[in-house]
């Protein structure tokens, strides 16, 4: 296990066919997801658009729209940049190939099971931890195959030192193991239902310990993986501060564990945990922005092709998103400010622009980047992804503001007070009322941004249906 | 990317990720800490929530409504958790106690109110309000959002499955006797027939096994039991977790 520079090793040949079916899956759920988020932000601006049916309240689908961005969207191009990249990074094959395939095809199963039981109102109710407790199971055991495959392929490395990404990888593989099977401890009642061993106040804590780190180990730690490879790799520049990396990721993730409980603000969760919880949230600006300026600061020298190159494009929106939104989570964790923010559509827009402006750009930077590399073709369409890019950045901006402009809104309009000291707004009816345009114009912002997701599919699909018109590239060396 | 020179922690971190072992048990700790630190206390009675008396199960009915309120997702749009603050005391009541979550098994708190907090509805609006509002949420409050329910005034629950719910929520820490599961259809039948009984007062015509019932039974107990135990006197800390503004 010498350190070996330079290019991958002539005996090893990588396993980049389940690399392919997993950003193909990736596309697939993207129109999915977001076309049922779409559809439930239209559901709040319109009500008919419920349909009338059970399957297709705002209730139900709700869930259904959160499960298929974050695990399906989100995770699978999580593990197609891990696939591609740890490979390379570790000059070596994965472990072993009917893991790989066992973990694709199972990761798949446990989104069908979802889209089918989520809208059936088959639910545990916690939030992004709906899935009952059969596909609980299934995923324990889908994430140990992955486990060891990832573990397997480190073990098996023809390069001795990890690379920050591979220690972000890897942070995500333990963290998620630990939050979802502490989380999902209940006791079934029948096939379909079961109770969580926790009760009240410590069910929420549990609850929202998970729910965060979900947020920090599932939609931040891979990516921030996949940023650390793929934005050197792309823009052709060598990572800003090594020194910057190895701060970035310890205090990240020892800090991001913490900040659960600004979920519980104000509730009567003990003082102390909800002031733990603001306290390390704050803190979190610290190692995420160091992360942010890590990856802008790599661009140096770049810059310059940000003007015609659309791949950089996105990847410099996803980085900025990044930095925007974990300032504002922050800001939000502070009591006085969430005493405003909570309940409302203010969170729902930090959520989308952490979501639709980093997960998403940086997902579509390499989807574009990877697709020509994989199948060995220019795309179908090369000019597409520019007008992709600004309809998804006008999209996103339209999102957040209507969000903002909703949710402060409707936070002080239930706190407001008349002259006499009551309540001015005593008919919550009136306030809902109030935000249909800002539901309007989120409506149009989705629709935006789910369109250039159509024409990210159509344009990856033709490009691997269609002839393989240029000659293949040399193959791509080592990181 | 990497430093010329390296020394210190550097060195020792550049160690560090040869030894992918190491690398993991540590990540695996720097990962641990802060939710034991956070989580373990609050299952112990000195520094976990304050227990309030007069706080009692739901009842069988109770449960399946429970259960159809999950299944609907009522709780993505309504929240269960009153803040202290004048505001929202004023709009609805008292602020919530720990303690009158502790048969949630799940907590139902939410974290968006599209609709009003439905901590205490219990007893705000009589049976047959509830009825219309979930068969047309507009007959009761113009302007809503909320999209009609009518499959809960057609759907029956299954009574055969809720001695399986008690069975396994007995097993989670919730106190029901043998006796309570044993007769739980009986108790169950008793109650709905009560919601149904004041719903042809109103002259609504409705059958006892239907789900609608199961879901007003449970949120006509929404908040009782705590709002009694603080008009009771509540002897517990006050202003845990949160302070009256």
């Amino acid at each position: 296990m010498q350190y070996t520079a330079g290019s991958r090793p002539a005996e090893v040949r990588y396993d980049d066919t389940i690399v392919k079916y997993f950003l193909l899956a990736t596309v697939i759920w993207a129109v999915v997801g977001m076309l049922v988020g779409v559809w439930i932000a239209l559901e709040i601006a319109y009500w008919p658009a419920n349909l009338g049916l059970p399957w297709t309240t705002f209730g139900r689908l709700r869930p259904l729209h959160t499960n298929a961005v974050i695990f399906a969207f989100g995770g699978n191009i999580c593990f197609t940049g891990i696939y591609y990249s740890m490979q390379r990074l570790l000059k070596t094959r994965m472990w072993n190939d009917t893991l790989s395939r066992l973990h694709f095809w199972g990761w798949q199963l446990v989104i069908v099971c979802a889209a089918l039981t989520l809208p059936l109102g088959l639910t545990q109710s916690k939030e992004y931890a709906e899935l009952i407790w059969p596909i609980d199971v299934l995923i324990t055991l889908v994430w140990v195959v992955f486990g060891i495959n990832f573990f397997g392929t480190i073990a098996v490395r023809k390069v001795q030192h990890l690379y920050v990404a591979i220690w972000f990888y890897m942070s995500f593989v333990i963290t998620i193991a630990v939050l979802h099977i502490v989380n999902s401890l209940a006791v079934p009642a029948t096939f379909v239902r079961s109770y969580p061993i926790y009760a009240g106040l410590t069910d929420a804590l549990v609850q929202w310990w998970y729910g965060h780190n979900a947020v920090g180990f599932f939609l931040t730690t891979p990516f921030l993986g996949m940023m650390y490879y793929f934005l050197p790799r792309i823009s052709e520049r060598p990572v800003y501060s090594y020194r910057l990396s190895i701060i970035h990721f310890w205090a990240l993730i020892f800090l991001y564990i913490w900040a659960g409980p600004h979920h519980l603000l104000y509730s009567a969760l003990p003082e102390w945990a909800q002031t733990l919880g603001m306290t390390f949230s704050i803190m979190l600006i610290a190692p995420s922005w160091g992360g942010m300026l890590n990856g802008l600061l790599t661009l140096r020298g770049a810059w310059d092709r940000v003007r015609t190159d659309p791949i950089l494009k996105f990847l410099v929106v996803a980085v900025s998103f990044y930095g925007m939104s974990t300032f504002e989570g922050p800001m939000m964790s502070i009591r006085a400010v969430n005493s405003l923010s909570h309940y409302t559509n203010w969170t729902i827009g930090h959520v989308h622009s952490g979501t639709l402006g980093w997960n998403g750009m940086i997902t579509f930077a390499i989807t574009y980047w990877l697709v020509p590399k994989l199948w060995n073709r220019p795309l179908s369409h090369p000019t597409w992804p520019t007008t992709h890019f600004w309809l998804a950045t006008i999209g996103i901006v339209l999102y957040t503001v209507s969000m903002w402009a909703a949710g402060l809104t409707e936070g002080l309009q239930w706190r407001a007070f008349d002259a006499a000291g009551q309540l001015k707004y005593p008919n919550f009816v009136d306030i809902v009322h109030q935000l249909q345009p800002f539901y309007l114009l989120r409506v149009l912002g989705g629709l935006l941004y789910f369109t250039g997701v159509v024409m990210m599919a159509v344009n990856v699909f033709r490009t691997v249906a269609g002839p393989a018109t240029a000659p293949a590239p040399a193959p791509a060396g080592a990181r | 990317m990497s430093d010329t020179t390296e020394h210190g922690y550097v060195a020792a971190h550049r160690t560090l990720e040869g030894k992918s072992a190491i690398f993991a048990v540590l990540t695996t700790v720097a990962i641990l800490i802060g939710g034991i630190v956070e989580i373990v206390p609050l299952f112990s009675a000195r520094t976990g929530p304050e227990l309030l008396p007069g706080v009692h199960p739901y009842s069988a009915l109770e449960v399946a409504g429970r259960d159809i309120y999950i299944r609907e997702g009522c709780y993505t749009c309504h929240s269960q958790m009153i803040r202290p603050m004048r505001a929202e005391v004023l709009r609805y009541g008292e602020w919530s106690r720990a303690g009158e979550y502790v048969f949630d098994h799940p907590f139902l708190l939410g974290s968006r109110r599209m609709g009003p907090d439905l901590q205490r509805v219990g007893g705000k609006y009589p049976d047959a309000w509830h009825y219309e509002h979930l068969r047309d949420p507009r007959s009761t409050s113009p302007g809503s959002v909320m999209p009609p329910y009518t499959w809960l005034l057609r759907q029956s629950y299954d009574p055969a499955d809720i001695q399986a719910s008690l069975r396994a929520l007995k097993r989670v820490g919730v106190p029901y006797t043998d006796s309570v599961i044993a007769g739980a259809r009986a108790d169950m039948r008793t109650q709905a027939q009560g919601i149904v009984d004041r719903l042809k007062q109103a002259g609504i015509d409705a059958t006892a096994d239907r789900e609608v019932v199961a879901l007003i039974a449970y949120l006509q107990r929404l908040g009782k039991d705590g709002r009694a135990a603080i008009a009771a006197g509540e002897t517990t800390r006050t202003g845990a977790g949160g302070r009256t503004q």
